[in-house]
């Protein structure tokens, strides 16, 4: 291919991701208890992935964290879930898109359950980059988004 | 008057030493030690190994061992089961470690829940650190 044609078919490329890609973006943690405490073991989620009842749920048993003991002195955890809950999935006048066929009658506690997760990944991920080791774990988002902790997903 | 002066200074830069501060939690640790048990005669890095390497079946199912998210090596970097880096455990390779109480406290407090199923004793957090202080 004449290299312009390649440079043209790039441009387009871009240009018809943009659109698409500028709608994977959320506030990165703006509050530095939340950011230190969570981001010790795993990104620091942004709290607009799941509903306010999610992190009550999830601060309410940090001591059975997905498998291992989380747990805070009281003050620290009432301080965090002050945080995620007033900037939840749906805190806002209107709702985040992870609230998005998420029925008033769930509490998922993981953001790889909600359905909006899901429809992100399951069709353009294979199954084998589950499975590589340099991902390891579906809470792992800078494996293959590196800038997730600012809260840009556009790279897909 | 300046020697005395001087040598506070020096004491206290000492002080905030890493090593220096690592020790001073190690006392700590060696009064609740012996308070709990008269019998008492020092921390053992020995003794820190084998609790390091165990894998005590008692606690939860995810963390059967210290060595599942830091690996075996002290001085190799560990990963936490989220994918995230741990720096390794080794006062040599990462120097600012067991400086901070509370912060030691808080570790021990989830890892000894999660691995062992129950509170760690002063005596198995003394002969941690004083092992890892040998790495």
């Amino acid at each position: 291919m004449h290299p312009n044609a390649f440079r043209l078919a790039a441009a387009l490329l871009v240009a018809g991701a943009a659109p698409a890609a500028a709608d994977d973006r959320y506030s990165p943690v703006s509050d530095p208890v939340t950011a230190k405490e969570c981001g010790a073991c795993h990104m620091a989620f942004q709290p607009q992935m799941l509903p306010g009842r999610s992190w009550t749920a999830l601060m309410g048993g940090l001591d059975r964290h997905f498998g291992e003991d989380a747990s805070l002195d009281d003050a620290t955890r009432d301080h965090i879930t002050a945080y995620l809950t007033d900037h939840a999935a749906d805190a806002g006048w209107w709702s985040g898109k992870f609230m998005r066929g998420v029925d008033d009658s769930r509490t998922p506690l993981r953001i790889t359950d909600t359905p909006y997760w899901i429809r992100e990944h399951m069709e353009e991920v294979p199954a084998r980059a589950w499975t590589d080791p340099r991902v390891g774990s579906k809470a792992n988002c800078l494996a293959c988004h590196p800038r997730a902790n600012r809260g840009d997903y556009d790279d897909d | 008057m300046k020697t005395p002066f001087l040598t506070g200074l020096v004491l206290a830069a000492l002080a905030f030493q890493p090593a220096a501060r690592a020790a001073s939690l190690l006392d700590g640790y060696a009064d609740a030690a012996r308070a709990a048990d008269a019998g008492f005669a020092g921390f053992s890095a020995g003794r820190g190994r084998a609790l390091f390497a165990a894998t005590p079946g008692t606690g939860k199912p995810d963390t059967p061992s210290c060595t599942t998210c830091h690996t075996a090596d002290p001085r190799a970097a560990g990963r936490t089961r989220a994918g995230k880096a741990i720096a390794p455990m080794a006062l040599s390779v990462s120097p600012d470690r067991y400086a901070d109480p509370a912060k030691v406290e808080k570790w021990f407090r989830r890892n000894c829940n999660s691995v062992l199923g129950r509170a760690c004793t002063a005596r198995e957090k003394g002969d941690f650190i004083r092992f890892m202080a040998t790495q």
